[in-house]
């Protein structure tokens, strides 16, 4: 028969995990967008050559482990800044960094899918570059690049476990304590993974709905 | 009145508009014809702005369209244009295709844009259409969607490029008979087209292009029964 040493309260305790790998995430994967967006606008506007100073950027930030980002982005903070800043915030700003290169190269993806002609019939009923930009461009970029996005934002989540390394204890870190105490390393896994996919699952199913939707379109 | 005086363009190094002098009269309806590659849709979207010159003028009822000081978003609401193809806003309903810009370049309020918009869909033959999604239109429906959303901006010109060229041929019909319909409604139109029979019927003047020249402009009488230059005579034989 199963047995198990697991409580409720350790129930709790990895709930408070999965609390913080959403927290973390959605803040990360918020910011990340913005600045992706912002990123990726630029890099259409400005061309490949004027763009390359950003585009070398936001390459590290897609090149380099984020395990080796997270260490080395604490240190620099830390030891260079000298700020004093919780880990929990250096983790997001890495993680929104290193979302941000991401969505970067899928916004940029998603608006050259746009057809030139597209934009100039919209340029031509004199709508101004602004405009054309949110009411033409990033509404049909944005089906484009949707199920990339989700994608990325699944991948930031489970990223999101290697920022135990600047000392924040999320779901994975949770339950690796648990494992340590416990000595149930593959039941508590089960769970951990269980807990991962309730997080994913609504996401991938509402960019999926939203998908089907605008296919109707 | 359109003004245009001896425009080049070049796209890199190939030269595709080498100095096209043409003026185009309030009401007039002007017909481009040519190979391609002869200059014709650049000149249409130089005429508007999209495209920049490398030297001469062209002026929209004496403002100067390259002019740095011209505001050309203000001045394209004068002046429609229709594309070949991927003209329509597919993440937008037929009705919200033709009432955004009214909405937010003109600044009109959404009963009133939408008032407009419903009566341009209905003089394009697209009445029953306003919720839909240009996907679902026909490539024809879909063209004349693109026209009535030009319209609703109240233009003084229309400029059509090759409009019914992507089109299968049993679309074009329906098309070309709303160009018919604004032409007789005195419409000023520059029209680059591949529809012989149209330029013949509906132009007051025919101008043919030859690898970045005007070559030929006259009457439709005159130019299709009578070509002077070799080049005309060329193309007409080999389109007849």
């Amino acid at each position: 028969m199963f047995d198990t040493a697991l409580t409720a309260n350790d129930l709790v305790f990895l709930a408070k995990g999965a609390g913080i790998t959403i927290l973390v995430t959605a803040i990360s994967v918020v910011i990340g967008t913005l600045l992706g967006i912002l990123f990726g606008v630029i890099r259409v506007q400005l061309g490949p050559v004027l763009a390359a100073p950003l585009t070398f950027f936001l390459d590290i930030f897609r090149s380099v482990p984020l395990l080796i980002q997270l260490v080395l982005g604490n240190a620099f903070v830390g030891m260079v800044l000298q700020l004093q800043i919780s880990g929990f915030t250096v983790a997001c700003i890495v993680l929104s960094l290193y979302t941000s290169a991401y969505c970067a190269e899928i916004v940029r993806g998603g608006i050259d899918a746009v057809p030139e002609i597209t934009r100039r019939a919209a340029r031509s009923l004199g709508l101004t570059w602004g405009q054309d930009m949110r009411y033409i461009v990033l509404p049909l970029a944005t089906r484009v690049a949707l199920p990339s996005w989700i994608g990325l934002a699944l991948g930031v989540m489970k990223d999101s476990a290697l920022v135990y390394v600047v000392q924040v204890t999320e779901l994975l870190k949770s339950t690796q304590i648990l494992i340590t105490r416990l000595q149930e390393p593959l039941f508590l896994l089960l769970i951990c993974g269980a807990f991962y996919f309730v997080i994913s699952f609504p996401l991938a199913r509402f960019g999926g709905y939203l998908e089907k939707r605008w296919s109707n379109d | 009145m359109i003004e245009i005086q001896n425009v080049r363009k070049s796209f890199g190094d190939l030269e595709v508009l080498k100095g096209i002098d043409l003026t185009v009269q309030k009401g007039e309806v002007v017909t481009v014809i040519g190979g391609s590659g002869s200059g014709k849709s650049t000149l249409l979207t130089c005429i508007n702005g999209l495209e920049p010159i490398d030297s001469g003028r062209i002026t929209i009822d004496g403002t100067e369209v390259h002019a740095k000081s011209t505001n050309l978003n203000k001045l394209r609401r004068k002046v429609g244009i229709v594309f070949q193809q991927w003209n329509a806003f597919p993440h937008l309903t037929v009705l919200e295709n033709v009432t955004l810009a009214p909405r937010k370049v003109l600044g009109m309020a959404k009963a009133e844009a939408e008032a407009i918009a419903e009566k341009q869909l209905r003089h394009v033959g697209l009445g029953d259409k306003l919720t839909t999604y240009p996907s679902r239109l026909s490539g024809g429906q879909q063209q004349r969607m693109a026209i009535a959303r030009a319209l609703a901006m109240s233009p003084d010109y229309m400029l059509f490029d090759e409009v019914t060229s992507a089109l299968d041929p049993q679309l074009v019909g329906e098309v070309l008979e709303t160009l018919k319909m604004l032409a007789e409604e005195g419409m000023t139109m520059i029209c680059v087209t591949h529809e012989m029979g149209f330029a013949r019927d509906v132009s007051n003047r025919v101008a043919f292009f030859h690898q970045g020249i005007m070559a030929e402009i006259g009457a439709p009488d005159q130019l299709f029964n009578d070509p002077q230059h070799p080049e005309t005579q060329k193309f007409l034989a080999n389109v007849r």
